[in-house]
């Protein structure tokens, strides 16, 4: 052969250029303008999957019964802490009552009785959360829209935010209490349900009794346990640390469908 | 919540404590009652400053080093945009211009020579003169299943693992046999790219680095002069 297999410079040039790359890395995730770039990426999420979902609302698959995971993970908390909730806990959530406010015409407080009254929807799907694991389950609960629908939304409302009984940072001015919130679209789709029951099953502390947001074409994180309170608001800018969840605040995308 | 157990966590939670850490170090592994060797490098690792750590991968391949689901799922989903949409110009660009028939399509006499270019390619030699224009089969073959086989498995794999997909797109569940499946396929198949990279590398590095990588980037390739040839030529 006439040519040098491996030259000393071609080596090191190829070597230098891949550890520059990599230690860079670091430092671009803490610029604020190549965060901004990175975070842009969501928007594309956002928008090509809701041209594809908004027109046909699609369902996501539904199982069998024998489909049912044998162990269901709780994730994140699995017995909120505090005194209030222990209480509520100790009745059966019998004194527990879920307050729908914010931009409606008719603000509600409803008890456990009163949901369970309420037209239901079962449902078994799969759970999908970020960290990559998913679990099959039943869910039963009245279905979102039609508790909107009894509070009526006022024109302005374009998200709905859940209001939990968890401190997942057991902070004591609050600003750990777990909330999430989803738009109009997620909020009116017909598997969108807040559950009281798992299944066949009472709700388990462990999975957010008494009550907890399913729905069901975006990640675990946005599915809010311990459900104590739902508001419509025009925007969620000025609530927690202005984006629009737990999670959110603390770096994951809003829109959770991929 | 349905949402991590950890505040930032990537990758499957090791329980530490289970893991005998001692005189053997950070390099023993257990599993179904069997405590065997392991490489020390994937699941528990020493981390940049020599911690013991329980990531599933070490520092120095993962984006960023240190351990945030919610920041690598950034730089994925931006990277796999920009991925996803230079890949279909790519594809649209190579149908009309006619690249993947003219250039990447092995021809009948490409594929009757296949042992010669394995044999070439065992002894590390590379064609000269205008053979090195072209590519050669093996070349063409390997660029033809990561274009039109690895990537679109990646991609679709990936997409599978979207709940907001399955529901417009479930029959992607049914080619992939569920979202755990898809996730195993998507690993295997970023795998088997990472590889495909790495040798492709070595072989633009062995074959002249600067020469290769300028042709890359430009198309300007430079036919180096035969030496051996030229010497004959001379008296």
């Amino acid at each position: 052969m006439t040519r040098d297999l491996l030259t000393r410079r071609a080596a090191l040039g190829a070597l230098g250029a891949g550890g520059l790359a990599l230690s860079g890395c670091d430092q671009l995730s803490q610029n604020q303008t190549f965060k901004r770039m990175l975070e842009g990426a969501e928007k594309l999420s956002l928008h090509g999957q809701r041209l594809v979902l908004n027109s046909s609302q699609p369902m996501a698959r539904e199982y069998q019964a024998s489909d049912i995971s044998r162990d269901f993970k709780a994730n994140g908390t699995t017995k909120p802490d505090s005194e209030d909730y222990r209480r509520l806990a100790m009745n059966q959530f019998s004194d527990w009552q879920l307050k729908i406010d914010g931009l409606v015409k008719k603000p509600i407080s409803l008890s456990l009785a009163d949901l369970k009254a309420m037209p239901s929807r079962t449902q078994i799907t799969r759970h999908d959360c970020v960290e990559g694991w998913s679990a099959i389950g039943q869910w039963s609960g009245v279905p979102l829209s039609h508790l909107l629908e009894s509070a009526e939304l006022m024109p302005n409302a374009k998200y709905i935010v859940f209001r939990c009984a968890d401190d997942l940072e057991q902070s004591r001015d609050g600003s750990g209490l777990y909330y999430e919130s989803i738009d109009l679209v997620d909020a009116f789709h017909p598997q969108t349900i807040m559950a009281y029951a798992m299944n066949g099953q009472p709700l388990p502390v462990p999975h957010g009794a008494p009550l907890r947001l399913r729905v069901e074409r975006q990640l675990g994180y946005k599915m809010a346990k311990y459900v104590m309170r739902i508001e419509a608001v025009e925007d969620f800018a000025k609530i927690g640390f202005g984006k629009g969840g737990y999670w959110e605040d603390r770096g994951y995308e809003w829109y959770a469908g991929i | 919540m349905g949402h991590c157990g950890r505040r930032y966590r990537s990758g499957r939670a090791v329980d530490l404590r289970r893991r005998p850490v001692g005189r053997f170090g950070d390099r023993l592994g257990q599993n179904c009652g069997l405590t065997f060797n392991t490489t020390g490098v994937l699941g528990v690792f020493r981390d940049r400053d020599g911690f013991l750590s329980g990531r599933a991968f070490p520092w120095w391949i993962t984006i960023p080093s240190y351990q945030s689901l919610a920041e690598g799922r950034r730089w994925h989903f931006f990277f796999a945009w920009l991925f996803a949409l230079n890949g279909l110009a790519y594809l649209i660009y190579g149908f009309l211009a006619r690249h993947f028939k003219r250039d990447l399509a092995p021809t009948r006499f490409d594929l009757r020579n296949i042992g010669r270019s394995i044999l070439d390619h065992l002894r590390f030699k590379h064609p000269r003169g205008e053979a090195a224009k072209r590519y050669n089969v093996l070349q063409k073959l390997t660029y033809m299943a990561v274009i039109f086989v690895l990537l679109p498995l990646m991609i679709l794999s990936g997409l599978t693992m979207s709940p907001g997909v399955d529901s417009a797109a479930p029959w992607l569940l049914d080619i992939f046999g569920g979202r755990q499946s898809a996730r195993t396929i998507h690993f295997i198949t970023a795998t088997l790219i990472v590889l495909f990279v790495i040798v492709h590398l070595i072989e633009v590095v062995l074959s002249g680095f600067f020469n290769e990588m300028r042709s890359i980037l430009t198309g300007w390739f430079a036919v180096r002069p035969e030496k051996t040839d030229a010497k004959r030529s001379e008296p």
